[in-house]
């Protein structure tokens, strides 16, 4: 017998020998950049992970835990990859109280479902966020993407409540709780977010959940500039309104979303201009409430020179979030080259680096389509027609000076999704900073062995 | 134990003025707003980061401890030098270094307290949204250790929701920074890890914060009820409905009786319990959530229902809220507050539980708390002085403790572990549980010498909850500060 085929065995011995598997064929859907694992393993519960990696970490196999791998091209090309730890088996609701508007699951459970049970009770988890329906929660949470409803709820760190999970040396520990308000202890959960299956594997996460709103609506209005769409997001901040969300597109975005929602054939049908800057707001509330919202928002729009706005009907209000929500997506299908840069500046730093990203793209003749949230996020996409040796040179010289201009705004910056032949030319988190060394010492707490996910993360954690 | 090298080299790095070691000038750092007790062998008051640094080289070369200390209104003796050494008093670094109101955030040195940045920023429409009862007095900086809560925090989180990066001196004397202006820091959350973590991972000497915009209308309701069930059976059908209040108190008819008989604010001394409720927002908002708050009060048996017409109204409705502890600390030689947190569902069943429980060791207890998330503060009122009674007093304390994890909770909502609770945490917590937290805290402070003997079970006291101390504690800090988030005594 191989090593390989022991090791397979060993899995097997842990999960079950139809929850692991070699065969190309089925570890497939978790290759990385072109990189395959050796082989998979489907827990169905905590214990099992517990082993699966006392077993990996023995043994130096490096592991990279995936939900419906929906993600796994974020950050950086695994250095090492041995195991897929695939959390699809638990995928169970463990306990959702209603009243007391908390829900507990297991890190498998898919994010549709879990929002569709919250439903039933008019609730929701702030989680509008890319692959909605196919996502888990555990790699919602792990791959740290946002969603335009944190403008009115937070991130997850806001509502997350506690975790837990398996370290990299199989140590089955948690933090936090199940009640909305706690200090018993590290919030070592926090960590947790975002962190790309470094420091382990979640196993179970305790969230708030929130009441659907009385009743929502929707607001539109064009620009022929950014300035002018700025101005209004401005405007908003500073009024006494709190939209649920409240975002500007530019005019690639729209139109790219336009299209999608709409048939060529009826372009009328999306309610978005074809090319203008678009601000989209969605607020919640009361008849009253939405009225006030309506009525100051076309005030302020009026006053910061927009070309347009309406009030979307319900079945464009739709389409139009959920395009939002997939922008990600769609923009990676739309170039074979898509590079998404996630930056972060202060909120009066934006025009700044939207003048930044556009400049890049005319000097290295990349289009760019931007997406940006009021809380001060932006998504940044290059989208040069072709990929090649030539277009991945300019796109690591853009995805440098942009990561460059956010850092010298006070902002961040994160070459969220990429070829994978970029990954391996430019620092997907720009220069190092002062923190990364400290960030190495939470890493080592964990995963000693530096089996999870490794060199896939910051400063090549 | 005073080394006078130590001390020497103490009064080098912040000059001889700003080091105490005589006997009698340590004494008041012995104390916080807990009952315990720990003494440090040297209080020192550094002017900046750097004097900070400096004490943090210090330690780490001769091995001793360091506690860093703002106002010392901690509720669970995270400030205090359980196993001594150096205490940090951050009274000095008191500056606001900037205040930025179009992107809503402020840079504040450590010792900067809490209602000051509020009223720095009052003209702009912004505040400070942590408000801890302790506001007038602590500082950012134990906020921002403790994760600090409040009345407030119901809508608008906690301390860490608030708190965008940080400044920190490890205890090598490195200094750092994490997290930043802009949101979504990448990388891990370290901002996150260190808010909460009570003084054990790294100094804090300098603190990013949101500011938030002031709503632009509050109402206050106050909703009588004939008995404490209808008030907790309000606070679960608030909370499905769909409307989050901005704050949610409730007091139980013992304590408004106690209230009303030294401050006749004109309560209903026969009710039952009281529900205190803020709701804000865009003033439709705000003005539909008070009705529909008014309707499920009603429709929950309440009495009555008030509605306060101005501020002044306003101020006199949370009067009875801000002074009830007060009230009550005078009827008691001593009161003894807990700190637990229970699912808001289970509130009903919960609060007659410690009732019963109270009664079987012959304490009258008073419930005056935090009801929208379920935050308790049982207050078992006592003569501590009778040894027996003092058994009694921590038995109820451990048993209504054990029943909040026992329905779900936790045992601590917002004064934190310290030393207070350090061994009920295996409660919460299993071995592995705690191991993992220790390997972080070792990852930064591998010599142990950031506030020892904290959060963790196993520090040198051991055996049962101290109340030994509480009748060494200073009565109008012991009573004064014991434990209310959500008022002030004056």
């Amino acid at each position: 017998m191989s090593g390989l085929e022991i090791q397979v065995r060993s899995l097997g011995e842990i999960v079950g020998e139809a929850n692991t598997s070699a065969e190309p064929q089925r570890l497939l859907p978790y290759a990385i950049d072109g990189r395959q694992p050796a082989m998979l393993a489907m827990p169905s519960n905590a214990e099992e992970i517990a082993e699966i990696l006392k077993f990996c970490a023995a043994h130096r196999l490096a592991v990279v835990p995936a939900g419906a791998g929906t993600k796994l091209r974020m950050g950086a090309t695994p250095e090492r990859y041995d195991v897929a730890l695939v959390t699809t088996r638990m995928d169970k609701i463990v306990a959702y109280d209603p009243g007391d508007l908390t829900i507990s699951v297991e890190a498998g459970a898919r994010l549709g479902d879990v929002m569709a049970r919250l439903a039933e009770n008019r609730q929701l988890l702030p989680l509008t966020v890319p692959f909605l329906h196919r996502a888990s929660v555990g790699g919602t949470v792990a791959s740290g993407v946002d969603s335009p409803l944190r403008q009115f709820y937070g991130t997850v760190r806001d509502f997350l409540m506690g975790v837990e999970f398996v370290t990299g040396d199989g140590i089955r520990a948690k933090s936090g709780g199940r009640v909305v308000k706690n200090v018993a202890g590290y919030d070592l959960h926090k960590l947790f977010i975002g962190s790309l299956g470094t420091l382990g594997v979640i196993t179970r996460l305790n969230f708030k959940t929130f009441p659907v709103p009385e009743a929502s609506g929707g607001f539109l209005a064009s620009f022929s500039d950014a300035s002018g769409a700025l101005e209004l997001l401005r405007k908003i901040r500073h009024s006494p309104l709190r939209p649920s969300a409240l975002e500007i597109l530019s005019p690639s975005l729209t139109d790219l979303l336009a299209r999608r929602a709409a048939p060529a054939d009826a372009p009328q049908d999306s309610g978005l201009p074809r090319t203008a800057w678009v601000v989209a707001a969605d607020f919640g509330g009361s008849e009253a409430v939405l009225r006030r919202y309506v009525n100051e928002m076309e005030t302020m729009a009026g006053a910061a020179g927009a070309i347009g706005s309406s009030l979307p009907a319900e079945g464009v209000r739709t389409a139009l979030w959920e395009g939002i929500r997939e922008t990600v997506p769609l923009l990676i299908e739309e170039s074979p080259g898509a590079t998404v840069i996630r930056a972060s500046v202060l909120p009066s730093q934006m025009g700044e680096l939207f003048s930044v990203a556009q400049r890049c793209g005319d000097r290295y003749e990349l289009p760019v389509a931007m997406l940006a949230r009021a809380a001060g996020v932006a998504y940044i996409a290059f989208l040069p027609r072709e990929s090649n040796e030539g277009t991945t040179g300019r796109l690591a010289q853009a995805a440098a000076e942009l990561a460059d201009a956010a850092q010298a705004a006070q902002g961040f910056s994160f070459v969220a999704w990429c070829p994978a032949e970029l990954k391996a030319r430019t620092p997907l988190w720009g220069k190092e900073r002062g923190d990364w060394a400290l960030m190495r010492k939470v890493k080592q707490s964990f995963d000693p062995e530096a089996v999870m996910s490794p060199g896939r993360f910051i400063g090549g954690i | 134990m005073i080394d006078k090298a130590v001390l020497r080299e103490l009064e080098k790095i912040v000059g001889r003025d700003n080091v105490l070691s005589a006997k009698e000038e340590l004494q008041m750092y012995e104390y916080d707003g807990s009952v315990e007790i720990g003494r440090p062998d040297y209080v020192v008051f550094p002017a900046d980061k750097e004097q900070v640094a400096a004490i943090a080289r210090l330690s780490n070369r001769r091995g001793v401890p360091i506690v860093g200390r703002g106002a010392g209104t901690g509720l669970s003796g995270g400030a205090l030098a359980r196993e001594g050494g150096i205490q940090i008093v951050f009274s000095r670094m008191n500056r606001i270094l900037s205040i930025d109101t179009e992107n809503r955030l402020a840079v504040v040195q450590p010792g900067v307290v809490n209602l000051e940045l509020s009223r720095a920023v009052a003209d702009a429409g912004l505040h400070f949204a942590p408000d801890p009862s302790s506001q007038k007095s602590s500082t950012i900086g134990g906020n921002a250790s403790e994760n600090a809560g409040g009345p407030h925090t119901l809508a608008y989180g906690v301390t860490t929701n608030h708190v965008l990066g940080l400044e920190i001196v490890l205890p090598d004397g490195e200094s750092v920074r994490i997290g930043g202006a802009a949101v979504d820091a990448t990388g891990y959350d370290l901002p996150g890890l260190l808010v909460g973590s009570e003084g054990t991972i790294a100094l804090i000497v300098e603190i990013t914060v949101r500011l938030t915009p002031l709503p632009e209308l509050v109402k206050t309701l106050l909703a009588v009820f004939g008995t404490a069930d209808d008030a907790t059976e309000t606070v679960a059908a608030l909370t499905s409905s769909g409307i989050t209040p901005a704050a949610c108190e409730m007091i139980d008819g013992w304590t408004i009786g106690i209230v009303e008989s030294f401050i006749h604010a004109g309560l209903p001394a026969d009710a039952g319990a009281l529900l205190l409720i803020d709701v804000d927002g865009p003033r439709e908002a705000a003005e539909g959530e008070a009705a529909a708050v008014a309707e499920i009060a009603r429709r929950n048996r309440a009495r009555e229902v008030r509605v306060a017409r101005d501020a002044s109204e306003r101020e006199t409705l949370w009067k009875a809220r801000k002074n009830a502890f007060g009230a009550v600390g005078r009827v008691a030689p001593d009161c003894f507050v807990q700190d637990g947190v229970i699912p808001r569902t289970r509130l009903p069943d919960t609060l007659r539980r410690i009732a019963e429980i109270g009664r079987r060791h012959g304490f009258e207890i008073a419930n005056i708390f935090h009801a929208g998330d379920g935050n308790l503060h049982p207050m078992i009122c006592l003569d501590s002085r009778d040894p027996e009674q003092l058994k009694r007093a921590v038995e109820t304390s451990n048993e209504i403790i054990a029943l909040c994890v026992e329905v779900g909770g936790s045992i601590t909502g917002e004064h934190g572990v310290g030393m207070e609770k350090d061994r009920l945490m295996p409660l919460l917590f299993s071995e592995s549980d705690l191991d993992m937290m220790k390997r972080v805290r070792n990852a930064f402070n591998p010599l142990g010498l950031l506030n020892p003997g904290k959060i963790f079970p196993g520090g040198k006291s051991c055996g049962e909850i101290q109340v030994p101390a509480l009748s060494a504690a200073p009565p109008p800090a012991a009573v004064g500060t014991g434990g209310l988030p959500g008022f002030s005594p004056k």
